[in-house]
């Protein structure tokens, strides 16, 4: 069974997605990150596949990639390092990225080879719907791999369903208009989570952007499924000197 | 007055011209995309919006611009070679037309902030100036490196009221400033338009600003009439970085076949030289800034830094519309070196009295690699004036 089916199947509060950057802050931390979020509590890994113009993030993401595209991260040398990744992390792993990188990789071989070394779910931010019905989903499900799309106050009701119908995984809720690692206060988006609950749509909810402690995680899993934390872990990272000691710190300080 | 028209390089529904386009947003962006691809025609073709566009364009822009025959250069070339004077509309450039365009539309959206990048500073010019016309709180996005080379037109949108913003991410130009912008776009989605200066971006923006630079091709179209009892010429030429001018100077003639549509990308210091930015020679197809087109990208897909001597070419990829000219055969792209460019920039200056910007000297530059029968009628995009590059020419004037 995909691991992110798995999970939700025996979790439905308090779900912790946890994002970092390959490459960062060394080009061959990933493997000591997975075994340390696994260690410490993180229930999803999302692997920040980095791009020279990532649109949809800010500051923070934006200089992890930049410095792991200067540390030689591509996708050939992140499948690399994730080839034996299963004999040591059972948590599921969800690669995200923007387009251009996989096109050029190939997305076909893409789909493949994250199969292979037991990827289980894909966030594209920029590729759109009609584009992923039209052409891709097909081929993400050939591969067992979960599709999973955004949300943000401004959709539509109607539009989140159709999301909702062609989302699988679950789904990504951005907690306000905004680019990752925002300062907006999420407490104000209280009436949209209570509003995706009310929903009962077919996939778990998840909520990111903007959540970075304990306080704002309890905010999102009050009316949702759980939280994704992306900058506030990598800015935790930028000056470490023991990943496990910073991962452990960091989690404990949100999850106890 | 204008309608909407359909070609066989036309925009289809989804935003594609044969291979190229498309609107690769994240879902942040989607309802002012959407809006904007429901409603931009509907908007752009009504009357009401038309009569009000045209006015401001005459009195306000200063158009029609002439078209003018060059003595000095047909002679020297041995053909007619006319320029379209876009250099003489309002704040020096092309770049005004849709600036006029878009705020108007901006209105009627009901927006009251408007967002925009700059390369070289002219479209954050003539997008100040609207905003100034308009009363609307407008942010420029522009490149530090860009800000250094362009510092007059920095001053212009101050002196507008505009708040110009440097983007210090990445190479620190053109496409780091239009990142910004879209970034700033997903941040403040209710209040805010993005007026975007060339025909690139998410669909319906590559159509929409074609269609408002169009009126350069209308007028050629009728000024050529005039001039030569035939609104064909055989050569139209223009300067390439993400394409407006060239998309507007080529509008009306797409399906005129027996017009040849040359466009002149920035080769900076040579094609192969590491540092270039003639993205049809060295692009691939790729996804950037919400459209699929050519792209200067490396082997892993990253977005690599171009180079030109002129702020406005110095962009890595370029419009699907463009995209779609060269792939299809229907434009011919061709390219000029920085030392091309500001030769043909100097030259220009002494034999017709005109300082033209450096983006559009590339366009002229290309005269010398033709072979023109005397009979030939050849209009070049004269897109902007050359004040603002000063300063860069003065370092060569020997």
């Amino acid at each position: 069974m995909n691991r992110i089916d798995q999970l939700f199947k025996e979790k439905h509060h308090r779900v912790l997605n946890v994002y970092c950057t390959a490459g960062y802050p060394k080009l061959d931390s990933i493997q000591q990150v997975l075994a340390s979020l696994q260690l410490r509590g993180a229930d999803i890994v999302e692997i920040g596949m980095p791009y020279s113009d990532p649109l949809a993030d800010g500051p923070v993401i934006q200089q992890s990639n930049m410095v792991a595209l200067e540390n030689g991260m591509s996708i050939p040398v992140l499948f690399e390092q994730l080839k034996n990744i299963r004999e040591t992390i059972e948590l599921p792993i969800i690669l995200m990225g923007y387009m251009n990188p996989i096109l050029q990789f190939g997305l076909e071989k893409f789909c493949k080879i994250a199969e292979e070394v037991g990827v289980d779910g894909i966030i594209l931010p920029d590729l759109p719907m009609y584009e992923f019905e039209t052409e891709y989903q097909q081929l993400f499900e050939k591969h067992g791999l979960r599709f999973i799309f955004l949300v943000t106050p401004e959709t539509s009701e109607e539009r989140i369903r159709k999301i909702d119908g062609l989302s699988s995984g679950f789904l990504y809720a951005v907690s306000s208009s905004s680019t990752t690692g925002n300062n907006k206060a999420i407490e104000d988006q209280e009436m949209y989570f209570k509003k995706l609950q009310d929903m009962k749509l077919k996939n778990p909810i998840l909520v990111g952007f903007g959540i970075k402690d304990k306080s704002t995680f309890q905010s999102a899993c009050q009316y949702t499924n759980g939280a994704i934390i992306g900058s506030a872990y990598i800015r935790a990272l930028e000056h470490s000197m023991d990943i496990d000691l910073t991962t452990k710190e960091f989690l404990n300080a949100i999850l106890h | 007055m204008a309608t909407v028209k359909e070609s066989q390089f036309s925009v289809d529904e989804h935003g594609y011209y044969g291979n190229f386009g498309g609107a690769f947003i994240p879902e942040m962006l989607y309802p002012n995309v959407k809006q904007l691809q429901e409603q931009y025609l509907q908007i752009m073709y009504d009357p009401a919006f038309q009569q009000q566009f045209q006015q401001l364009l005459r009195d306000y822009v200063g158009r029609p611009t002439p078209l003018y025959l060059a003595e000095r250069l047909s002679k020297k070339h041995g053909t007619s070679i006319y320029l379209k004077r876009e250099d003489l509309c309002h704040t020096g450039a092309h770049k005004i037309n849709n600036t006029v365009g878009q705020i108007l539309l901006a209105e009627r959206l009901g927006k009251k902030r408007i967002i925009a990048e700059t390369g070289a500073g002219q479209h954050g010019v003539a997008t100040a100036t609207v905003c100034a016309l308009k009363g609307l709180e407008c942010i420029v996005y522009m490149g530090e490196k860009d800000i250094e080379r362009q510092a007059p037109n920095v001053a212009r949108m101050k002196m507008l009221g505009a708040t110009v913003v440097p983007a210090v991410s990445g190479s620190k130009t053109l496409k780091d400033a239009t990142n910004e912008a879209i970034r700033d776009w997903i941040n403040n989605p209710v209040d805010t338009h993005y007026i975007i200066g060339s025909v690139v971006g998410p669909h319906p923006y590559p159509d929409m600003v074609t269609r408002f630079q169009s009126v350069i091709s209308e007028e050629i179209k009728k000024q050529l009439l005039e001039k030569t009892g035939s609104e064909l010429p055989t050569h139209v030429i223009a300067c390439v970085g993400g394409g407006s001018n060239a998309s507007g100077a080529f509008y009306h003639f797409l399906d005129d076949l027996s017009v040849k549509l040359i466009a002149v990308e920035a080769a900076g210091c040579g094609i192969h030289s590491g540092m270039s930015a003639a993205t049809t020679q060295l692009g691939k197809p790729g996804i950037l800034h919400g459209s699929k087109s050519l792209l200067m990208q490396t082997e892993d897909g990253q977005v690599t830094e171009p180079h030109s001597i002129s702020a406005g070419l110095d962009y890595p990829g370029i419009g699907p519309l463009q995209a779609h000219l060269y792939a299809s055969g229907r434009g011919t792209f061709m390219s000029a070196t920085d030392e091309q460019a500001l030769a043909a920039g100097f030259e220009i200056s002494k034999t017709e009295g005109i300082i033209p910007a450096l983006e559009t000297a590339h366009a002229f530059s290309v005269l010398n690699d033709i072979q023109f029968e005397k009979e030939d009628v050849v209009v070049i995009c004269l897109s902007g004036r050359g004040d603002k590059d000063l300063a860069t020419y003065m370092k060569y004037l020997k």
